[in-house]
C-alpha cells in the first residue's frame, strides 16, 4: 500500500525524523490559513499523488490529459507531448516567496491532472496539495562525484528495503541524492553504499557512522544523518514497510540533515496488524476495479489489451497473458488484464471476476484457464455458467479446464446451452481465443 | 560432501521426502484438515496434528498434540507442514525449528515479509530446512505428497520439477506427463521475496540425486534467483539436462502480479533478462507455457 508524501512525512516526524513543517490543503479556501500557520517567506507547493517524478511533471486540465493520453502510450511520452503542445499550466512542485503565487498555484493544481514519467499516459487527478516551509539549499562543497567537475546541491539519498538475497533489511545511501538513484547505481555503483541489518539487534549507530564517514560527511552532519537512518529504520520495522525512501535528504547550512521528500510503501501482507496504516489509504488513488477485486479476494491488474483472462494462480495467470500476446501479437491481440482468482475460489468469486473483466469496454473475448488442483473444475464451470447467464456475457468465451473433476466441469459447460468454446490445452486455448477476438470463430 | 539440510534419505531415491517421511500438520483448521486428509489418502504418513488444547483427541484419524515437540516425541515425525494463518506462521515455523524437525513446509500465503526476515535469521545454524511460505509443497510421486498439489497428475519417474508458482507447477507436471515422463520429485519453493529455500538449493539436490535425470524449472519475474540459478548450473560438475520457463514476459514494470515477489522494480527482474541468462548457458527456455513439455524433449529423451 502506498501513501502520500504529506502522510509519509507525518509518520517520519512521529518517529523523530527532521522534516520541513508543512500543511496539507484540499480546498483553496484553506491556503491563507496554511500560510499563516507556516509563516516564513519561502514556500514549496507540492501536488500530492501516488507517483514519483513530480518535480519534472506537468499540470494539465483533465480534458487535455485525455487528449494527450489518446496519442501517447507512456507517462514519459505524455510529458514530452504536453511540452510540445505547450499545454502545461504549472509544474508538480513550485518554490516561491510570493504569497499570491502560492494561492494561484494551489488553484491551478487542485482538480487538474499531474502527468509525470511514473503516472502513465493520462496522469493522475490532484486532490491535495502540500505547502511546506522552504529550506535553503546549499551547494555540496565537494561537488558532484557522478558528473566530475559539476556543481550540485547538497542532497543525499537514503532508502530502506528488504533484500531478497540476504533476507535482511538493506539500507542504501549515497551523497548523490536528488537524481534518479538508478542512474547512480548504473553508472557509479561505488557511490551507492549498502549495509544490511541483523534483525536480532536492529540498526546499530556504528554502522550508520561507517557509511556517513564513507560519504565524507563532517562530524555534525554524520550525527544528524545517523539519527535520520535510525528513525527510518524504526519506521520500517514498526509499521511493516516495504520501502522507505528519502530523496533528497538535504544538508542545511547548519549541518543538519532534513528529509525534503519522503516515500513509504507498506507490506500489504502486514496491514492486518496496522489499522492505523490502513486508515491512511487514499482510495481515490487506486483503480476502482482493482479495489473491487481486492474485496472479493481476487488479484487483478488492468492492462491495455483486448483479451480478458480469468486464471487460478499468479504464475499461470502471467503465463496465460504471455501466451495471448505470443499468439495474438501479429494481429493486434494482447491481454486486457491479469486476474488470479486464487486457489479456492467459490462460484460467487468467479462471477465477480467476470463482472470486473467485463467493465473494460476493450475486451473482445475472454480466456478462462483453470488448472483445478484444490479448486474443482465443476465448481468453476458452475461459476462460469451462472456469470454468463446473469451478466449476459456477449463476448466469446474460451474455456480450458484441467485437473480435478474436469469431466464433470466440461459436461456442465456443454449442457449449459451457452456459446462456450472449449479448449484442450494451453496452446489450443491461446489459438482459439485469438481467433475468437478477431471474430473468426 | 555434507548432505544438504533436510535431505533425510541415504539411498538417493528422490529428494527431501519419501515413503519413510512422517509428517505433522500444524494448523488443523478447515484447510489444514482437508489437505491432511487428502495427503493421507495419497499414502503419505500423516502421523499427527498440532492443535493447542486438543491433546488426546483425533481428527480424521490423526492424533492431536499440544505442541510440535510432543507430536514428534510421540510419533517420531521428522517433517511438518504449516497451514496456520499468516499472523501465526512465524511462530509455527520457530516452533518446528525448536523441535529440530528436518524439514518444514509452509503453505500459508500472505506472511508479512519482516516475519520471514526474523525467521530466516532464527533458522540459521539449525538443522531444519524451510520450504515456502506461499508454496504448494513437495511431492515424490507414489511415495509422499505434502501440500496442496493435485496428486493424480503426478507419476513416478526421473524428471525433477521445481517452481516459484503453484498452478504453473501443475501445468509443467501435466505436460511432462503428457510427453511420457514421470517425476522424481516436484518442489514448489513459493512466490515470496524472502523464503526458506531457493532454486539453487533444490537444483543442488536434484543434481546429486540418483533418481533424477533431467530438471524442469519454472521461474517468474522479480528478484534475481533465476539468474543466480543459471550461474550455478553453468559451473556445476553434475549438471543435468534442463528446460526452463519464465512467466511474466508481458507484465508491466512496477505492478505486483499476485505474488508478493512477482514485480519488476527499478528495471530489474524482467523475464527477458532471466531467459537470456539461461539461453547463454545452453538451457532451452519454453517460449510459452504451452511449450514446456517440448522444451524438455529437446534436451531429454528419457
Amino acid at each position: 500500500m502506498n501513501i502520500h508524501e504529506y502522510q509519509a512525512k507525518e509518520v517520519l516526524a512521529r518517529f523523530g525524523v527532521a522534516v520541513p513543517r508543512g500543511v496539507v490543503v484540499k480546498n483553496r479556501k484553506d491556503v491563507d490559513s496554511a500560510i499563516e500557520q507556516l509563516g516564513g517567506d519561502l514556500w514549496v507547493v507540492k501536488a500530492q499523488i501516488h507517483a514519483g517524478g513530480r518535480g519534472k511533471g506537468k499540470i494539465v486540465t483533465p480534458e487535455n490529459a485525455r487528449k494527450v493520453a489518446s496519442v501517447c502510450h507512456t507517462g514519459k511520452d505524455a510529458v514530452a507531448e504536453i511540452e510540445k503542445q505547450k499545454l502545461s499550466l504549472s509544474k508538480g512542485v513550485t518554490v516561491t516567496n510570493d504569497r499570491a503565487k502560492v494561492k494561484s498555484i494551489v488553484e491551478t493544481v487542485l482538480g487538474n491532472h499531474l502527468v509525470t514519467i511514473q503516472t502513465g499516459n493520462a496522469g493522475k487527478s490532484v486532490n491535495a496539495v502540500y505547502i511546506t516551509e522552504g529550506v535553503d539549499l546549499i551547494k555540496d562543497p565537494i561537488g558532484s562525484q557522478l558528473r566530475a567537475g559539476q556543481e550540485k546541491d547538497f542532497e543525499l539519498y537514503i532508502a530502506l528495503t528488504v533484500d531478497r538475497e540476504t533476507g535482511k533489511v538493506c539500507i542504501l545511501a549515497s551523497r548523490e541524492g536528488g537524481v534518479e538513484i538508478e542512474v547512480v547505481a548504473h553508472e557509479k555503483p561505488e557511490l551507492l553504499r549498502k549495509i544490511w541489518v541483523d534483525p536480532c539487534v536492529g540498526f546499530q549507530e556504528f554502522a550508520g557512522y561507517q557509511i556517513a564517514s564513507d560519504m565524507k560527511l563532517n562530524p555534525k552532519q554524520q550525527k544528524s544523518f545517523v539519527k535520520l537512518i535510525d528513525g527510518l529504520y524504526r519506521v520500517f520495522t514498526a509499521l511493516d514497510a516495504s520501502i522507505v525512501e528519502v530523496n533528497p535528504a538535504v544538508v542545511t547550512a547548519d549541518d543538519d540533515v532534513v528529509a525534503l521528500d519522503a516515500k513509504i510503501n507498506f507490506d500489504d501482507n502486514a496491514l492486518f496488524r496496522h489499522p492505523d496504516v490502513e486508515e491512511m489509504r487514499d482510495s481515490t488513488e487506486e483503480d476502482q476495479a482493482e479495489q473491487e477485486a481486492h474485496k472479493w479476494g481476487l488479484s487483478y491488474v488492468p492492462l491495455e489489451g483486448n483479451v480478458g483472462c480469468l486464471v487460478n494462480g499468479a504464475g499461470l495467470a502471467m503465463a496465460t497473458m504471455d501466451l495471448i500476446l505470443r499468439y495474438g501479437e501479429k494481429s493486434g491481440i494482447s491481454p486486457a488484464n491479469f486476474l488470479d482468482v486464487g486457489g479456492g475460489a467459490k462460484e460467487e468469486q468467479v462471477k465477480a471476476a467476470f463482472s470486473i473483466i467485463l467493465r473494460d469496454p476493450a475486451v473482445k473475448a475472454i480466456l478462462v484457464n483453470i488448472f483445478g488442483g484444490i479448486m474443482l473444475c465443476d465448481i468453476v464451470a458452475r461459476g462460469i455458467v451462472a456469470a454468463a447467464k446473469d451478466l449476459g456475457v456477449k463476448v466469446p468465451l474460451v474455456v480450458r479446464l484441467e485437473g480435478n473433476h474436469q469431466a464433470e466441469g466440461k459436461a456442465i459447460l456443454k449442457d449449459s446451452g451457452l456459446h462456450i468454446i472449449p479448449a484442450d490445452s494451453m496452446a489450443d486455448a491461446g489459438e482459439k481465443v485469438v481467433k475468437a477476438a478477431l471474430g473468426e470463430i | 560432501m555434507p548432505r544438504a539440510k533436510g535431505t533425510e534419505s541415504e539411498n538417493e531415491m528422490s529428494i527431501l521426502v519419501d515413503k519413510n517421511t512422517k509428517v505433522i500438520t500444524q494448523g488443523m483448521g478447515k484447510t489444514g484438515q482437508l489437505h491432511a486428509k487428502m495427503c493421507k489418502e495419497y499414502g503419505t504418513q500423516m502421523v499427527a496434528g498440532v492443535k493447542p488444547g486438543s491433546a488426546g483427541t483425533e481428527i480424521e484419524g490423526m492424533p492431536m498434540y499440544n505442541t510440535v515437540a510432543d507430536a514428534k516425541a510421540a510419533t517420531g515425525a521428522n517433517v511438518s507442514v504449516i497451514y496456520v494463518p499468516p499472523g501465526g506462521t512465524k511462530g509455527a515455523i520457530i516452533e518446528a525449528v525448536d523441535a529440530e524437525l528436518d524439514l518444514v513446509i509452509a503453505i500459508t500465503e500472505g506472511v508479512p515479509t519482516l516475519d520471514m526476515v526474523d525467521v530466516m535469521r532464527y533458522i540459521e545454524g539449525s538443522k531444519t530446512r524451510l520450504i515456502g511460505p506461499n508454496c504448494p509443497g513437495v511431492i515424490t510421486p507414489d511415495e509422499c505428497k505434502i501440500g496442496i498439489m493435485p496428486g493424480h497428475i503426478h507419476k513416478k519417474g526421473h524428471v525433477g520439477v521445481l517452481s516459484r508458482s503453484g498452478t504453473l507447477t501443475y501445468e509443467a507436471v501435466w505436460q511432462v506427463g503428457n510427453k511420457g515422463f514421470g517425476q522424481s520429485s516436484c518442489v514448489g519453493i513459493g512466490g515470496d521475496p524472502v523464503k526458506g529455500t531457493d532454486f539453487i538449493d533444490v537444483l543442488e539436490m536434484f543434481f546429486e540425486d540418483g533418481e533424477t535425470e533431467a530438471v524442469v524449472m519454472i521461474g517468474e519475474i522479480g528478484g534475481s534467483s533465476e539468474e543466480q540459478a543459471a550461474e550455478f548450473v553453468q559451473s556445476h560438475p553434475k549438471r543435468k539436462p534442463m528446460a526452463v520457463f519464465i512467466a511474466g514476459q508481458t507484465a508491466p514494470p512496477g505492478k505486483r502480479m499476485g505474488h508478493a515477489g512477482a514485480i519488476i522494480a527499478g528495471g530489474k527482474g524482467t523475464a527477458s533478462d532471466k531467459i537470456a541468462a539461461f539461453e547463454r548457458i545452453g538451457v532451452p527456455c519454453a517460449r510459452t507455457a504451452a511449450d514446456i513439455g517440448d522444451a524438455l524433449v529437446s534436451v531429454y529423451k528419457g
